[in-house]
């Protein structure tokens, strides 16, 4: 019914109930509801990527998913990412090699990257720079030309196979 | 808030989201994996008095063998049907289409039925459907029927679906001994939408061409069958001048629309490229793996 629902869910590890309208976006509820402002909105038609999230540990536009839509389910964003520490090294990489400037497309970008290093640790391998492009396709950076967001997720990828330091200048060090 | 408000219903059966949508007075939506009909609700391009959120129906999710084909159900995720063991070694378009299919956060909620219920004509999977004669599975309120998907796809954005009814799985038959099958398209990026795309399925009996299935998108209003290309190619080997020969029919099959983005006779050339680059990859035994 349009008259607000019922929501049960869990955000960043913390249980939350809420009454929302069936119309609001997972985007808005995370941001007006929830305070959790990195979710960041740009397209809202699934195009620029900035409102990307955790939906039970695989990435999801929070602008395509009704709040309702996530009843009973997991959702975790960058504010529970960056807490949980499981970003430390990605964000440190993104900070030393410039791989932001207005950082409007960060968090999103972050919590994909981090799921495409997650797949591929599961490999044993390092993803190729190619590869990584096309885990970004769906996120639009109009700051930086996407080369140092490349370099800071492909050297993250090399220091957690033990092979690089992440920091510029680290490959020398091999 | 950019949609407008509308009620919201999640069902737990396929009977329990047609007496939901039969019971509605005003306009209904099946809501699944919500990837086109959300933007749609947030430009407003369309704003239905109920979303029937099907999304959680189990009868809905699975792929298994039944018989001489493969059942894949309509809540299969697009990165469930880039994953899938059995979609890769039965109709491996399907895999290799899905590669394609938007970013991959889209393909973590998108459905092989949403995509096929839109029928968008640019998207990959209905071209796929129509290379591989698939069967779709449509459940009403009289029972389930089936509709080739030769006969599904009927115009722009229109299919055989008729208001209130919901297409629930895809039957796809196993690959033919001597199958060779490969999709690929053109796009300006990766994850945008092809301005051309073939999804070819070939059978060969020792080197001959005993059946060809072209499916196009984004050259008409529908995925495009190709019949005179696929006769140019039956009956004799996939070689040099059988491709020739392809691609000089494909004139009598495509005759695409000016658009803004592409001229025809942009895409019309970019059509004849692209098969002869499949037929290519076909005639040196195909880029993916096939059935026995």
């Amino acid at each position: 019914m349009s008259s607000p629902q019922p929501l049960s869910l869990t955000v960043n590890g913390t249980p939350v109930r809420h009454f929302v309208e069936p119309r609001l976006s997972l985007a808005d509820f995370l941001r007006g509801d929830l305070g959790l402002t990195g979710t960041h909105l740009g397209c809202e038609t699934g195009a620029c990527g900035a409102c990307i999230v955790n939906l039970d540990g695989q990435p999801v536009h929070a602008c395509l998913m009704l709040a309702v839509q996530a009843d009973g389910l997991r959702v975790d964003t960058i504010e529970g990412l960056s807490e949980a520490g499981t970003l430390a090294d990605l964000q440190a990489a993104f900070h030393a090699r410039n791989a932001l400037q207005c950082g409007f497309c960060t968090p999103g970008i972050l919590v994909v990257a981090h799921d495409c290093l997650g797949a591929w640790a599961a490999s044993g391998t390092v993803p190729s720079r190619e590869v990584i492009r096309d885990a970004l396709s769906g996120n639009y950076c109009r700051c930086t030309g996407y080369e140092a967001i490349v370099d800071a997720i492909e050297s993250v990828a090399k220091a957690r196979a033990g092979r690089f330091d992440p920091q510029p200048g680290g490959e020398a060090a091999i | 808030m950019k949609a407008r408000a509308f009620d919201y219903r999640r069902v737990a059966s396929v009977a329990e989201a047609l007496d939901a949508y039969a019971a509605c007075a005003g306009e209904a939506r099946y809501l699944a994996g919500g990837q086109s009909l959300l933007p749609a609700l947030n430009l407003r391009l369309d704003a239905p008095d109920l979303l029937i959120d099907i999304g959680r129906i189990e009868a809905l999710r699975g792929i298994a063998i039944e018989g001489e084909s493969l059942r894949i159900g309509a809540l299969t995720r697009h990165a469930e049907t880039l994953a899938s063991p059995l979609i890769a070694a039965h109709a491996p378009i399907l895999t290799q289409a899905a590669a394609y299919m938007a970013h991959p956060a889209i393909r973590n909620l998108g459905t092989m039925g949403g995509s096929l219920s839109l029928a968008d004509p640019a998207s990959e999977l209905p071209a796929c459907m129509r290379a591989l004669g698939a069967t779709l599975e449509i459940t009403g309120s009289n029972g389930i029927r089936t509709v080739p998907a030769d006969d599904f796809f009927q115009d722009l954005y229109e299919t055989a679906l008729v208001p209130g009814e919901m297409l629930t799985a895809v039957h796809v038959p196993l690959a033919a001994s001597g199958s060779r099958m490969h999709f690929t398209e053109i796009a300006r990026r990766r994850g945008d939408y092809a301005m051309v795309g073939l999804a070819a399925n070939l059978v060969l009996a020792e080197g001959i061409v005993t059946s060809a299935r072209l499916g196009f998108c984004s050259v008409g209003p529908t995925p495009m069958r190709a019949p005179a290309t696929e006769a140019a190619l039956t009956g004799r080997p996939l070689d040099g001048d059988a491709i020739t020969a392809a691609r000089a029919a494909l004139g009598d099959d495509l005759s695409p629309d000016d658009d803004d983005s592409l001229s025809a006779a942009a895409r019309m050339h970019l059509a004849r490229v692209l098969l002869g680059r499949v037929l290519a990859a076909l005639g040196e035994g195909g880029a993916e793996a096939v059935a026995a």
